[in-house]
């Protein structure tokens, strides 16, 4: 069933290998390729949305308005949520997903080979049909990735309903990948791999993918109401017909929340193979660390309405949400404690992957901290809305699942590519996205403790100088990410040949195989003792 | 070891939930309405007069603000004749709202309340209200609409300020008001 093309006159070693041309991407099924197609998109997202927060930062460099309009910077706040939410993050992980999961679990491939290749082929289209809507009359989506009504349906502008068919895209590529990645795990592990016995990454990426296929159709159902209340005159959202906006935000984050953990579990599986091989020590807890994954994920679908704390909840509703949105913290101290306990007393080096998981333990927790600030309901009155929060969420997104996708993928570019990259080259971007990064975010605690809204694209005077010292680091950071190109491209190209195992703390299946892995690998299942 | 009707057992179910979960999106709609009814917790009071009457409570005062907002299309003037009065639980007390149609059409109205903190609107009863029925004006008539209300003695001791929202919504396509012969 596989993609494979005979050339008639070659043997049976060419049996095997891609096909030739434009056609092979189109058509694989194989998880490599498609692994790799998905890794390639989501940078090109990653570098499209940064660039929406570069005119950002760039308009909020001074007070006043310099660069653009205020509707345009509206446009560029939710193109930028949009793109890095649905566009680089997400795809990054499923390209993770793709390549790593057949090698760790010792599978020849992908259990739905040609369902992987529609996943894929859906981005695109769901992406070029969102970021067309900027050149649209009326202009882009400006309503806040969040999208809460009835911004997105009473004063949306015309060219919401394109959005809307751009998430149901997205949806359908995301549900269609967790449920392959779920058959994968659940029936193609090689005999003697238990559950238990899996990478972490694989536990991570079974529980995020049962995340996906439990709320992106309600994310699919939520814009299917905004289409039916612009559209075809229902009132789902609009107070006038007898609906509620504030149901958009109840319906929106019971998606919301059990998302921003579909972005951080898999890079959790990533960090939680990638230290104990630079500390070169078995990973401290493993079962712990399943648990605690579990246990984040349940309890990411009861905490929804910290979110919407200022909308009027009854009291017993903001206790509850409160509580068990710091309830949270106790799987995730466990973590931590099991990284840190990892790496004590270990003969630890810093190559580039580590380097990157170390600051996603440390950055990552402050992240952790900053949210449990905002868990506390009645301080969340102050900080609702501000760059507080914006601060916080991106210290758990950009140390958090960024790194985590760096991390991984310095990790395992020896075994892509067959090269080792460039160490000095790795370590400096490693320097200029953390320095860049902290500059950019940690001042935006400041500012948003003294008050400064977000998605505003002007401030008052006082907030100027940390204003300033973001927008200089952000540039720094968006800037050091065209060096990580350059670095992977020129690993691609050339650089020392890597051996089959390049780490030599290593362990698991992926390492068993030559670098860079054969087009097809484990046609006959590995014996797992 | 699997095989492919594993497989395609487990894609099934998988299926499934997928499915389930659309319609429970969709499920959330009525659920939302129950529990915000149920519970009281919407800032919506139940649309019926109270028929009860209470002892004046002397000793506890309540300002009561009123707001009137057109909702989107709605050209009437409509505005409270005072922004504010101070009473005492237990006690009846009456506030009129005014409503004008500028239009040269009849038009029906109807008034929807909401009243903040919501946890203070199962505390505040209404005797009469022009939210209990539909408006019909004719063109440039204008009339002066009673609220009488009642706040209960046993509203929580830290409610010191309410408010009781109108917003008014046009309900002319619904409800076609009958043309009247002018007076």
């Amino acid at each position: 069933m596989s993609a494979v093309i005979d050339h008639g006159h070659a043997g049976h070693d060419h049996h095997h290998g891609p096909a030739k041309g434009l056609m092979r991407w189109v058509l694989t099924t194989n998880h490599k390729d498609i692994g790799t197609m998905y890794l390639w998109f989501s940078f090109a997202m990653f570098l499209l949305g940064g660039s929406f927060a570069m005119v950002i930062r760039a308009e909020l460099f001074q007070p006043g308005l310099q660069i653009v309009q205020p509707e345009f910077f509206n446009q560029m706040t939710t193109m930028h949520g949009l793109v890095m939410v649905f566009g680089a993050v997400m795809p990054a992980f499923v390209g993770l997903a793709n390549w790593m999961i057949p090698l760790m679990v010792g599978a020849p491939d992908m259990a739905l080979p040609r369902m992987n290749n529609f996943s894929f082929w859906l981005l695109p289209a769901a992406f070029t049909l969102l970021v067309s809507t900027l050149f649209m009359e009326g202009g882009g989506p400006n309503f806040g990735w969040t999208f809460y009504a009835p911004l997105s349906t009473t004063y949306a502008p015309a060219s919401v309903t394109f959005f809307i068919f751009a998430i149901h895209l997205m949806g359908f590529s995301s549900i269609m990948g967790a449920i392959n990645v779920i058959a994968t795990i659940l029936n193609l592990r090689a005999p003697g791999m238990t559950l238990m016995k899996m990478p972490l990454f694989v536990w991570t990426w079974l529980i995020t993918a049962f995340l996906l296929i439990a709320v992106m159709p309600v994310l699919a159902g939520v814009v299917t109401m905004m289409l039916m209340d612009i559209h075809f005159g229902t009132s789902f959202f609009s107070a006038a017909g007898g609906g509620d906006p504030v149901l958009f935000q109840h319906v929106f984050w019971f998606f919301g929340h059990p998302e921003v953990y579909i972005m951080i579990l898999p890079a959790f599986g990533a960090v939680s193979s990638i230290i104990p091989t630079f500390a070169r020590k078995p990973l401290f807890g493993y079962t712990s660390m399943v648990y605690a994954t579990a246990s984040i994920a349940l309890l990411s679908f009861l905490v929804w309405a910290h979110h919407m704390f200022t909308v009027g909840i009854p009291l017993t509703g903001e206790l509850f949400f409160m509580y068990a949105t710091m309830l949270i913290a106790v799987p995730t101290g466990v973590k931590v404690f099991n990284w840190a306990s990892t790496m004590w007393q270990g003969s630890m080096t810093f190559e580039a992957p580590m380097l990157f998981s170390v600051a996603f333990v440390i950055l990552f927790t402050i992240g952790g901290f900053s949210g449990l600030m905002l868990a506390i309901a009645p301080a969340d009155f102050q900080y609702h809305d501000t760059y507080f929060v914006v601060a916080h969420f991106h210290y758990v997104l950009v140390p958090g699942a960024i790194f985590g996708i760096f991390a991984s993928a310095y990790y395992w570019l020896p075994k892509w590519t067959g090269h080792m990259y460039d160490e000095t080259l790795a370590k400096l971007h490693f320097w200029m996205s953390f320095i860049g990064m902290n500059m950019a975010f940690f001042p935006m605690h400041f500012v948003g403790l003294a008050g400064m809204p977000r998605r505003i694209p002007d401030y008052n005077m006082m907030f100027a100088n940390f204003n300033m010292i973001s927008s200089i680091g952000a540039f720094a950071f968006g800037a050091t990410q065209l060096l990580f190109l350059f670095i992977v491209i020129k690993c691609i190209r050339g650089g020392k040949p890597a051996p089959a195992k390049p780490w030599d703390g290593a362990d698991g299946l992926e390492w068993t195989v030559p670098s860079p892995a054969p087009y097809h690998t484990f046609s006959t299942p590995p014996e797992v003792k | 070891m699997s095989t492919s009707t594993d497989i395609s057992r487990l894609i099934k179910r998988l299926v499934v939930v997928v499915v389930l979960m659309f319609a429970f999106g969709f499920a959330l709609v009525p659920i939302y309405d129950v529990m915000c009814k149920a519970f009281g917790i919407n800032g919506k009071p139940d649309g019926t007069a109270y028929e009860g009457t209470q002892v004046i409570d002397d000793s506890r005062e309540v300002r009561v603000q009123f707001l009137a907002t057109n909702n989107a299309d709605m050209s009437w003037d409509f505005y409270p004749e005072g922004d504010e009065i101070t009473v005492n639980p237990g006690g009846v007390n009456q506030m009129l709202f005014v409503a004008h149609n500028p239009t040269d059409k009849p038009m029906t109205a109807q008034a929807i309340p909401s009243i903040a903190p919501s946890e203070a609107a199962a505390y505040f009863h209404k005797t009469e209200c022009f939210c209990f029925s539909q408006q019909v004006l004719q063109p440039g008539e204008r009339v002066e609409m009673p609220v009488r209300f009642i706040v209960d003695r046993d509203m929580p001791k830290d409610v010191r300020h309410l408010t009781l929202s109108y917003t008014l919504f046009d309900v002319t396509a619904r409800k076609p008001p009958v043309a009247q012969v002018s007076q």
